[in-house]
């Protein structure tokens, strides 16, 4: 059966991790290659980069970075982070990059989607949509969830998944950095909407927040980023409790 | 060991070059026919889509080179799926090592399957030391079924092959370089053949 994922997220910003509460204040926490495999051997699925400093300053890869961590870890990783051409993506790839992730360059530039698939294959194309609810609407927002647009969630992610990306990363902005729980109402109806795999994120507090989005969210994965950097959970509990709520899980 | 990693411009090379660096040997990345020949053990990856894959390894004529060769060979995703006859995936012939037509998972579940599913059924010293129910990491939309030529096998919707070997021709549907330590002993256990 196919196991639900738990992915540690690591945010990159000048080469180091970083974790913002609700995007905005970073605090340090450690050396991302040495972060990966430790998450790596205790029973990460995979793994995200998030280079949150590239949309603003227009940083463009992490080729090096990814070089490491694909020499060090066994499991499959995906990059983001103002990736906005086929030349960015096939750097990050030949590096040793999984799969990689676009947020903003997709909204301004929806054909890019269909390109990078073409040309790489759906099952390497994240698209990951930051959103939030604006009168009960949730709204696509880009640059780390400062900007609004005028997409809204559930017909961007259709378009998304039409457009040919392989799986959707979806964060609440709205739940993130405040450990209160995923968005399972949006994830739930994006799972059903959508026939490609949705990647819950934002709002990780505790244990049970993950069982929650695995059964009411319907998530195919949850990700996460300051429970597991401040070993507020640690991973290997956190899949025992899972696999003991029934939950199918990799241990 | 000399070990090749056949180059067609397919694929994520880099992480298997590394995993089977983490294992103590050192892969060449080629695609030149005589020190693919001249090979102890051959790797042929494969990520993206079929018919522009097979069209790159005809623009090397690698397609006519692969299925002559001697030694032990490992088809790795789709690697694996270019040596079957056949994928739905842009109506591309393959390379007709293993006896079977590659066909697109039905919609009654998610597509592509991206994650961690169970290898059972193991036959083979390709699975020495592995013990039924491992989880194994796999990405596709495009799966081969169940056949005479089947080593392993795994379920989504569908039982399908996770693996086929004919003679000295193996193949894994899964990422051996990205399934942990479980990918690792397959992926040994295939240098040791």
């Amino acid at each position: 059966m196919l196991a639900k994922r738990i992915i540690p997220c690591l945010d990159i910003k000048n080469g180091r991790t970083v974790k913002g509460i609700n995007f905005v204040d970073l605090r340090d926490a450690g050396d991302p290659v040495e972060l990966a495999e430790i998450y790596s051997k205790e029973g990460a699925d995979e793994l995200v980069f998030l280079d949150i400093s590239a949309t603003e300053q227009k940083r463009k890869t992490l080729a090096n970075l990814v070089f490491c961590v694909a020499e060090k870890v066994n499991i499959p990783f995906t990059v983001g982070g103002g990736i906005s051409s086929i030349e960015d993506v096939d750097i990050l790839l030949q590096n040793g990059a999984d799969k990689v992730s676009i947020n903003s360059s997709a909204v301004k530039n929806p054909q890019l989607i269909n390109d990078l698939s073409a040309k790489f294959g759906s099952q390497c194309i994240v698209v990951a949509i930051d959103a939030k609810q604006i009168d009960g609407e949730w709204i696509v927002h880009l640059v780390g969830g400062k900007v609004p647009t005028e997409r809204k969630l559930f017909e961007w992610a259709k378009e998304v998944e039409e457009r040919g990306a392989g799986e959707i990363l979806f964060t609440s902005m709205d739940h993130d950095g405040t450990k209160d729980g995923f968005a399972n109402e949006a994830l739930a109806k994006l799972s059903t909407n959508l026939n490609i795999p949705i990647i819950a994120s934002g709002g990780a507090g505790n244990k049970q927040h993950f069982t929650d989005t695995f059964v009411k969210g319907k998530a195919d994965a949850a990700l996460a980023a300051s429970v597991f950097h401040f070993k507020e959970i640690g991973i290997k509990e956190l899949k025992e409790e899972l696999k003991e709520n029934g939950i199918p899980i990799r241990l | 060991m000399k070990i090749v990693i056949i180059n067609y411009g397919a694929g994520n090379i880099q992480s298997i070059k590394f995993a089977i660096k983490r294992l103590g040997y050192d892969a060449v990345l080629s695609s030149d026919v005589s020190e693919i020949r001249n090979a102890d053990k051959v790797i042929f990856p494969g990520v993206g889509e079929a018919s522009s894959a097979m069209k790159k390894l005809r623009g090397c004529s690698l397609d006519e080179i692969i299925p002559t060769l001697k030694q032990p060979v490992l088809g790795i995703c789709l690697g694996m799926q270019l040596m079957c006859n056949s994928s739905e995936e842009g109506h591309t012939i393959g390379l007709g090592i293993f006896d079977v037509d590659v066909v697109k998972f039905d919609s009654s579940e998610k597509v592509p399957q991206i994650g961690w599913n169970q290898i059972n059924n193991l036959k083979s010293d390709l699975f020495e030391g592995v013990t039924e129910n491992e989880h194994i990491y796999l990405v596709h939309s495009f799966y081969a079924p169940l056949c005479a030529e089947t080593l392993a096998e795994c379920s989504y919707g569908v039982d399908y092959s996770a693996a086929l070997r004919k003679d000295n021709f193996y193949g894994t549907q899964f990422h051996p370089e990205k399934s942990s330590d479980v990918g690792e002993k397959i992926l040994e256990n295939f240098l040791n053949m």
